[in-house]
């Protein structure tokens, strides 16, 4: 803007700025001078104001004098008092002010503040705020339910044949639940049957009771831990990437230009989701019931001094096909939940990218919170059936 | 095909979210075979508008008619019906990321034409071949630049011989050939299938050469202020406002 101003202004020796606050009774002139730059912070306009708010000042008048160079700490002061005067109804007389910098305090205030936008209804009292929190929850749940139930027509679409989606997404999602999970699913049911055999052990071994270790570690695995595991490892891989993907397909019109062309969101791109995840859950939680055993295996050999061959006819004793099927039927489950939850918060993420990665949290948060509550129901009600 | 035939009707459109109004009482109409531009300051809801005709977002009040049938009454089958002479290219190109250039354009001729995929194929080829991507079939939109992912977006939205083209703001993003080569094609669209085009733009030089009707939206008082040719409005718009923008605020010299 202002290139001479700015030579001066890297100078080495430059004077600090000066301003200079007179008033007659009706106009108040402010000298302005030296040199103006943020490395001095910004200057503070509470004596102009309180210049101003003696009664029966009319004018202002703004000169600049000396001025060795001014960067936008000079404009944000300007504009500052512009705002001030208008408040009080002073006139703001720049006329003796360098005409760049008059200009650039005219283009700052040239368009007025937008003030009838949603944005700077700021509820001010904490109650406000409560009800406001209250309203926005609300609304997320509405939307929740609104989002079950046009997956609910989808699931009739798809049943009668008539939803449309590619195959070969449901494909793309079997790969990235399945075969890159292995190496996550591996170690994390590993790990759990291991630790299952060694509070079991410690446990167990008071009574010399060791044996009923397989007992202990075949049907946590088979019953609960390998299926809500695995439902965790999927809510936090797969999931977030399903709420990252469709997030980002929403941020980038991707989903309008779906919706456009008489093509259904929800069949194309949450159905095959769910479909891979139903399919396979089912096989992650099996496998993960065999690597958890083996875990099992490896700390009952080694430090109860039982056999292999001791173990494993105790765990066939102890787990009978209702708690694999138990176990099974919670994978599906978890399965169609995690997908859900993922695709819901992708759906209905907003158009940034701060969007995105608050729906990709929001999905993982959410598909956990899912598992563990649809755990306990399940919990109670194989309880109730005494299953 | 009579040249005066109305094609699409807006009548008393309000566009309200929550408590923001964006425009209020909007009313025109678009002929059969016209480019058609809405025009506006940034933010005055030009965009919104676009989503409101194309079915995106149900108006707060008012009706949008094709051929004289309320889009907005008609059952969701209908609507799809209607939808389907559609041509929209999306601001950013709104390409399937997850597809190749010609597999986008493929989709919709896939869902609603009985051709054999050999024959999609070919037709994806030449559609593409139209907006000068030649070549690229095989590209992700991730692979491209932002101007030629904008050509392929009109490569799709050109797809299905469309009856109506919607442009959210064409040349936004491209360079000057670019830019003139589509609207070159959009004259051609025009003359040779008698396209009736829709867009949104600020471009002026662009607005001049193509558009024979327009709209103008004005984000103070929310609501339609001037409609008209864009020379007319230029020359004898009654709001200096109008004539200001488009003479870049020229004459009047009001905006600096």
């Amino acid at each position: 803007m202002n290139p001479p101003a700015a030579r001066k202004n890297s100078a080495l020796a430059r004077s600090a700025r000066r301003l200079e606050i007179e008033s007659d009774g009706a106009t108040v002139r402010l000298t302005l001078g030296g040199a103006w730059s943020l490395k001095d912070g910004l200057a503070d306009t509470g004596p102009i104001g309180r210049a101003l708010a003696v009664e029966g000042i009319e004018a202002l008048k703004a000169i600049t004098d000396g001025l060795e160079g001014s960067d936008s700490s000079l404009g944000v002061y300007l504009a500052t008092i512009h705002d001030l005067c208008a408040q009080r109804g002073v006139r703001f007389d720049l006329t003796g002010v360098e005409p760049g910098l008059a200009k650039l305090v005219g283009l700052a205030r040239a368009v007025p503040e937008q003030t009838d936008t949603d944005h700077n209804k700021d509820p001010r009292s904490r109650l406000e705020q409560v009800g406001h929190r209250t309203i926005a929850a609300l609304r997320q749940f509405d939307g929740d339910i609104r989002f079950l139930g046009e997956l609910t027509l989808s699931v009739g679409r798809l049943l009668t044949g008539q939803a449309r989606f590619r195959w070969r997404d449901v494909r793309e999602a079997l790969e990235d639940c399945g075969p890159r999970s292995i190496v996550i699913v591996s170690v994390i049911s590993a790990l759990i049957g291991m630790i299952l055999a060694f509070i079991g052990a410690v446990q167990l071994r008071k009574f010399g009771a060791g044996i009923y270790i397989a007992d202990l570690v075949g049907l946590a695995m088979s019953r609960e831990m390998a299926a809500v595991m695995t439902g965790i490892v999927i809510a936090g891989k797969t999931g977030a990437s399903f709420a990252a993907r469709l997030g980002t397909m929403q941020a980038q019109e991707e989903i309008d230009a779906l919706t456009t062309l008489g093509l259904s969101p929800i069949d194309f791109l949450v159905l095959p989701r769910m479909i891979a995840l139903a399919l396979m859950m089912p096989l992650l939680y099996l496998y993960a019931c065999g690597i958890g055993l083996t875990g099992g295996v490896l700390v009952s050999t080694t430090v109860l001094d039982l056999t292999v061959g001791q173990y494993w006819h105790q765990t066939l004793y102890a787990v009978g096909l209702k708690h694999f099927i138990i176990g099974l039927s919670k994978s599906v489950v978890f399965g169609v939940l995690v997908a859900l939850a993922g695709c819901m918060r992708g759906i209905q993420c907003g158009r940034s990218a701060a969007a995105v990665g608050e729906a990709t949290t929001s999905a993982v948060v959410t598909g956990i919170l899912y598992i563990i509550i649809t755990d306990a129901v399940f919990a109670v009600l194989l309880e109730v059936f005494g299953l | 095909m009579s040249a005066d035939r109305i094609r699409i009707r807006v009548e008393r459109l309000d566009m309200i979210f929550g408590s923001y109004v964006v425009q209020r009482g909007v009313d025109f109409e678009v002929r059969q075979g016209a480019i058609f531009v809405i025009m506006g300051a940034s933010g005055c809801g030009k965009s919104t508008l676009l989503k409101h005709m194309i079915g995106l977002v149900r108006p707060a009040a008012g009706r949008v008619l094709y051929d004289e049938e309320s889009y907005w009454e008609a059952t969701e089958r209908r609507r799809a019906e209607i939808g389907q002479r559609f041509g929209i290219l999306f601001q950013s190109g709104a390409l399937w990321s997850s597809m190749t250039l010609a597999e986008n354009v493929a989709l919709p001729l896939s869902l609603y034409t009985g051709l054999s995929s050999q024959e999609i194929t070919t037709l994806a080829a030449y559609k593409l071949s139209l907006v000068g991507l030649r070549g690229f079939e095989d590209f992700y939109p991730s692979e491209i630049s932002g101007g030629m992912r904008k050509r392929a977006g009109l490569a799709r939205a050109m797809a299905l011989d469309p009856d109506i083209l919607f442009f959210d703001e064409p040349s936004a993003g491209l360079d000057p050939l670019s830019s003139r080569r589509l609207d070159r094609l959009m004259l051609e669209l025009r003359d040779n299938l008698g396209t009736t085009i829709v867009m949104v733009t600020h471009e002026l030089a662009s607005i001049f050469d193509v558009a024979d009707d327009s709209v103008f939206l004005d984000a103070d008082s929310k609501t339609l202020i001037a409609r008209g040719s864009p020379q007319e409005l230029r020359d004898h718009c009654e709001h200096a406002k109008v004539r200001a923008f488009l003479r870049r605020g020229g004459e009047d010299g009001e905006n600096p």
